[in-house]
């Protein structure tokens, strides 16, 4: 295990081998930042081998004492474990596959322009702070994984900065995901303050001698994690920023905003679920806000014209039925669910790249059409990673997850949850082939190039596969790490209908997502010509008008508040002291006039006064 | 006897600039004099920290911990004398201080100019007026080494400054000298209080810090006494609503100016309040603090808001100084050794990532005559690694872990959450405001469509040298704050010991 800080280490060489020669060839670039999260991967797949051959428990590895104050002993200490061991094989290894196709995409994008190293610089360096963020041992490691990935994904996201709009759009992300870390930090400083540690081993040890159930104190701790958590994953309320986040390259949206940084919230759950099990009414909260995020982002994702804006809005949904899971203490499952939407999201994305050069940089679906005939192997992909976001029966990876965290929210007797997660199946479906059909089929409008070479054809080949059940096959090593959750109700017949049902509730949303955008499509635009239809339509388009809210209740006021400071009227305040000088000044100035007659009258004038006063008194 | 030699080395340093540039103008050779005395007063203070003793001391005595003194007398009709000594607060605070001379020294290497000679005895005399600010333990000496200070920041100021805003710098530098010169007042009253209070209970004149510490006073005197010291101080760090020169100032002075303002002018008053305000009346800073501690949370805001409003470049720098000077006010006056060593670590890597954002601006103005962030935009890809470094440091003001000012910021707020966990929740707010006007900085400034396709002059040598060594400084102290952090120990101990022995102590 003592190889474990090679992992972080290899991505991190990359990064600063690149940032600090930004001119490389492009060949060499891409050698570089392919080949470190290659050899990543490798030492991955050596962890793992040791891993299942040892003994499945924790192992730490102190690298340096990082800072010690007085209690305040915070080590620069990996951990690994079976949970931090399926996060950082996802990482490296969906990772791995995504750098390669990226070294495809950007040389197509960037048509040899420069920025090629700058984007792998960024990108090295962001699977280096993600491997730092689940391996850290401690809170406050884990934070410094969680901000850089923060960092990297705004570099991203505003990676072709000549555009303003991109340069906005990381703006808005890091900054919302920001007031998302700041609950993260007072969470932080709470828990120090309670058990004076953040190692996270002893919290979760810690926590259930000090607290009972549904100790204020553990709801508090709690809540500020889960408010951490909702503005790194993109849940509500803090969810406006992903959409607005594909204005980066498409590999970023696949690797960042789909398969690794934005399940980093569910991570964290998971990781401290000891203390979400102290807290149920936020334990409660977190499946709630995971139910109304699947349902906002399925509205949403109906709605989209964007290609890559509606996978922005599945991504968002899928972690929301994440959040159920874990609200409904199926721990293992959410990660179960986070590994196989790591796979077939990074096909989808990758593929709707593949899809976006080949139609030369177009991304509106009602633009393309008819693509089947030309690009086979995108078709393909696209199939199997929609049949795998939909939860198609038992050929599709995302069934066997997504049916688990269906079934287990109504066993362990949260209804409603499973209600609103079946209707968010059914709208899975839908808004999946709707994607497909638009793309796919119908009348061509637009001649594609199909995209050529190994870098392109084998990330979406391996993905694909582990897309279909193949990949539900990797049974991720949890035993250990979460708890199997509450006792069932139900027996198995009971199970084995729910899973019928929801089968048939996904192929129904096929179908009728084939009867409505299969063809001409008449009664969709008969509906959306409606004055209520066109407001609905833009009402689902914007995702429930959040960003029409915020800007109305937090941005505006805040630059009013800045317009009024641009004269910084306290130090005005310390200006009227100058002013009453300069008054004063005036005053006295104003009898040294030089007329002598003005003189004379004062002289005067001064001489009776002080007669006067001599007299009177 | 290193003490005294610290002292006079910027000082000797200074008049051989000038006086090599009345002898022989055009030279380079006062640059290289300055760079010279510079980087042996560095030399000097890493002798120090590498052979002295700094670790926690167990018993916090009623003298104070010296690593070395210096003493002869001076005025003793009144108990002055000339009284130097040196802690791990001070040795910390003398290092930085040599650093960023060198930084400020290399910085000015083709900004200025004119009278280059009398430039450098002004910046060399800075300097010195500072070593002697960190090293003064005899109250007088403290109060001339403040005044001192002054005299040639404000002809670096007026002399070498900028326009800006249709103000010209002599009015900057004025209104800095003004501020600054009216609050010194106010710290010497209080220190005549002081010593007359110490005379009538026993007789003796003395202006001696460790005799001084001795002296109970209560009642409204030492609200008097203490306010004075805190709005000298306040002035300087600066607190809201006692900044105004601060703006101008920067923005008005040259790069070189600017650079030890943020870096070194604004920690002596944080080390005034450590070393003197907290510990000579510690019963009255105890209830002081909510006080305290409410102005660092206004200036954590308005200095957020109002770096965020401003179109001037520099401008927004040091308004971003004040909002990262509130948290060092809530450390101070929270007292736990947690938050102390936070606010040590604050300074330190404050003073190196607002010395890196003020050189990038300086180089900018070199290169595009202007700091109005309207007239830039879309620099990114024109200035070869120019851009990289200003992410760097940007990302450093704003906290970013990894950085120093991370940990300081954080320490800061871990450590007093044990004290007033409220505050601590406010001022984390404050972490989404640094964010938004760090990021507008990098927005106005480098994102967008450029204005023109053609590169600009790329960065030299030394000006790459200068920015690399000291985001790798910030770095370092982010990955390996213990470097400093077991130097301040023991001095921050004794800050915590005497601001605790008051009954009224919460924590």
């Amino acid at each position: 295990m003592n190889i474990l800080f090679l992992t972080p280490l290899f991505p991190l060489l990359g990064a600063l081998v690149l940032a600090f020669n930004p001119r490389l060839p492009d060949r060499i670039a891409g050698l570089v930042g392919v080949g470190s999260i290659g050899l990543a991967a490798l030492v991955m797949v050596w962890l793992n081998v040791t891993f299942y051959g040892g003994a499945n428990e924790g192992v730490t590895q102190t690298l340096w004492q990082w800072v010690a104050v007085e209690d305040f002993r915070m080590g620069f200490s990996l951990y690994l474990d079976g949970l931090s061991l399926t996060m950082v094989s996802i990482i490296t290894g969906v990772g791995f596959l995504i750098h390669l196709f990226a070294a495809w995409y950007m040389r197509e994008d960037l048509e040899g322009g420069p920025g090629f190293a700058r984007f792998f610089a960024y990108m090295n360096l962001f699977v280096f702070s993600m491997l730092l963020l689940v391996l850290g041992d401690n809170l406050f490691l884990l934070y410094l994984g969680w901000e850089g990935v923060g960092l990297c994904s705004y570099l991203l996201i505003g990676y072709y900065y000549e555009n303003e709009n991109n340069a906005w759009c990381a703006f808005k992300a890091f900054i919302v995901t920001r007031i998302g870390d700041v609950f993260l930090a007072i969470g932080m400083f709470l828990l120090f303050a309670q058990f004076g540690t953040l190692n996270i081993q002893e919290l979760l040890r810690l926590a259930p001698e000090a607290w009972g159930r549904g100790d204020l104190m553990a709801e508090l701790a709690a809540l500020m994690l889960l408010g951490g958590a909702v503005g790194k994953s993109a849940q509500l309320p803090l969810q406006t920023w992903l959409a607005d986040a594909m204005a980066g390259p498409t590999p970023v949206s696949a690797l960042i905003h789909a398969a690794t940084m934005v399940t980093a919230g569910v991570y964290l759950i998971a990781r401290t679920h000891v203390i979400f099990e102290l807290a149920p009414m936020t334990l409660g909260l977190v499946g709630l806000i995971g139910m109304l995020t699947l349902l906002v982002a399925g509205f949403a994702a109906l709605a989209q014209t964007d290609i890559k804006r509606v996978l922005a809005y599945s991504t968002m949904s899928q972690i929301g039925y994440m959040f159920l899971a874990l609200g409904v203490q199926a721990w293992d499952v959410a990660i179960f669910h986070l590994m196989t939407h790591a796979f077939f999201k990074a096909l989808l994305f990758l593929t709707s790249g593949s899809v976006i050069i080949a139609c030369h940089h177009e991304q509106n679906i009602f633009k393309m059409g008819g693509l089947r005939k030309t690009l086979k192997l995108p078709y393909a992909c696209f199939l199997i990673g929609g049949a795998a976001l939909s939860a198609l029966p038992l050929i599709s990876a995302g069934f066997y997850s997504k049916d688990e965290i269906l079934w287990l929210a109504f066993d362990h007797g949260h209804t409603w949850l499973w209600l609103g997660a079946l209707f968010g199946a059914f709208l899975t479906s839908v808004y999946t082939f709707r994607m497909i059909f638009i793309v796919f089929h119908g009348r061509e409008q637009i001649h594609p190039h199909a995209g050529q070479g190994l870098a392109h054809h084998v990330p979406l080949i391996v993905l694909a596969v582990l897309s279909t059940f193949v990949g539900a096959m990797i049974h991720p090593p949890l035993e250990n790490v979460l708890p199997a959750g509450p006792e069932g109700q139900f027996g198995h017949s009971v199970q084995l209908m729910l899973e019928i049902l929801a089968a048939v509730v996904a192929i129904v949303g096929v179908g009728i997502a084939a009867g409505l955008f299969l063809g001409r499509r008449r009664l969709v635009r008969s509906l959306v010509q409606t004055k209520e239809g066109d407001r609905l339509w833009r009402f689902f388009n914007s995702a429930f008008a959040f960003d029409w809210l915020y800007h109305r209740v937090v941005v505006r006021p805040f630059l009013f508040i800045g317009r009024l400071h641009r004269l910084d009227w306290v130090n005005s305040l310390m200006n009227l002291w100058p002013g009453l000088a300069l008054m004063l000044n005036g005053l006295l100035s104003d009898t040294q006039s030089g007329r002598l007659r003005w003189y004379a009258a004062v002289m005067t004038g001064g001489a009776i006064a002080t007669l006067l006063l001599l007299l009177l008194l | 006897m290193m003490l005294p030699w610290l002292l006079l080395i910027p000082f000797i340093g200074g008049l051989l600039c000038w006086q090599f540039e009345l002898i022989r103008p055009n030279t380079a050779m006062p640059r290289w004099i300055a760079l010279l005395s510079m980087v042996l007063l560095l030399v000097m203070a890493l002798f120090l920290w590498v052979s002295g003793d700094y670790s926690l001391s167990q018993v916090v005595g009623n003298t104070p911990d010296w690593q070395s003194q210096f003493q002869l007398p001076w005025i003793d009709a009144f108990g002055i004398t000339f009284h130097l000594a040196l802690d791990g607060l001070s040795l910390i605070m003398i290092t930085l201080t040599g650093l960023l001379g060198i930084m400020a020294v290399v910085c000015s290497w083709k900004e200025i100019d004119r009278r280059v000679g009398f430039f450098h005895l002004n910046l060399m005399w800075v300097i010195g007026g500072v070593v002697g600010v960190f090293l003064a333990i005899d109250l007088f000496l403290f109060f001339f080494f403040w005044e001192m200070m002054l005299v040639p920041m404000y002809f670096l100021i007026a002399l070498w400054g900028h326009e800006s805003e249709g103000k010209s710098p002599v009015s900057a530098a004025i209104k800095f000298f003004i501020y600054t010169q009216a609050s010194g007042l106010l710290m010497l009253v209080s220190i005549l209080g002081l010593v007359f209070m110490h005379y009538t209970q026993t007789g003796v004149f003395s202006f001696d810090y460790g005799i001084l510490r001795e002296t109970p006073i209560t009642g409204v005197m030492s609200w008097v006494l203490m306010l004075g010291f805190f709005i000298a101080f306040a002035v300087k760090l600066p607190v809201v609503p006692l900044h105004g020169w601060l703006p101008d100032a920067h923005a008005q002075a040259p790069t070189a100016g600017s650079v030890d303002l943020a870096g070194i002018l604004l920690k002596t008053a944080a080390y005034g309040l450590l070393r003197f305000a907290l510990p000579l009346f510690p019963e009255t800073s105890q209830a002081f603090a909510p006080i305290a501690m409410t102005l660092g949370l206004v200036g954590i805001f308005y200095g957020g808001v109002l770096a965020f409003a401003q179109t001037d470049i520099k401008r927004l720098i040091a308004c971003s100084s004040i909002s990262h000077m509130g948290f060092v006010l809530i450390g101070i006056y929270s007292g736990t050794l947690l938050a102390l060593q936070g606010v040590i670590l604050q300074m330190v890597a404050h003073a190196f990532s607002a010395a890196g954002l003020f050189m990038i601006s300086g180089q900018l103005y070199e290169r595009l005559h202007t700091r109005d962030m309207r007239q830039m935009g879309g620099l990114f890809g024109r200035l070869g690694a120019l851009p990289g470094f200003a992410l760097a440091f940007v990302m450093a003001s704003l906290g970013m872990p990894g950085t120093g000012n991370f940990i300081g910021e954080f320490l800061i707020l871990f450590g007093a959450f044990d004290v007033v966990p409220w505050v601590v929740v406010i001022a984390s707010a404050g972490l989404v405001l640094s964010a938004i006007y760090s990021l507008i900085l990098m927005h106005r400034v480098y994102w967008g469509p450029p204005r023109e396709k053609t590169t600009i002059a790329r960065l030299d040598g030394r000006e790459y040298a200068m920015l690399l060594s000291t985001l790798v400084l910030t770095i370092a102290l982010g990955l390996y704050p213990q470097v400093v952090l077991d130097i301040s120990q023991g001095a921050m101990h004794e800050v915590r010991h005497w601001f605790a022995v008051s009954p009224s102590f919460a924590g």
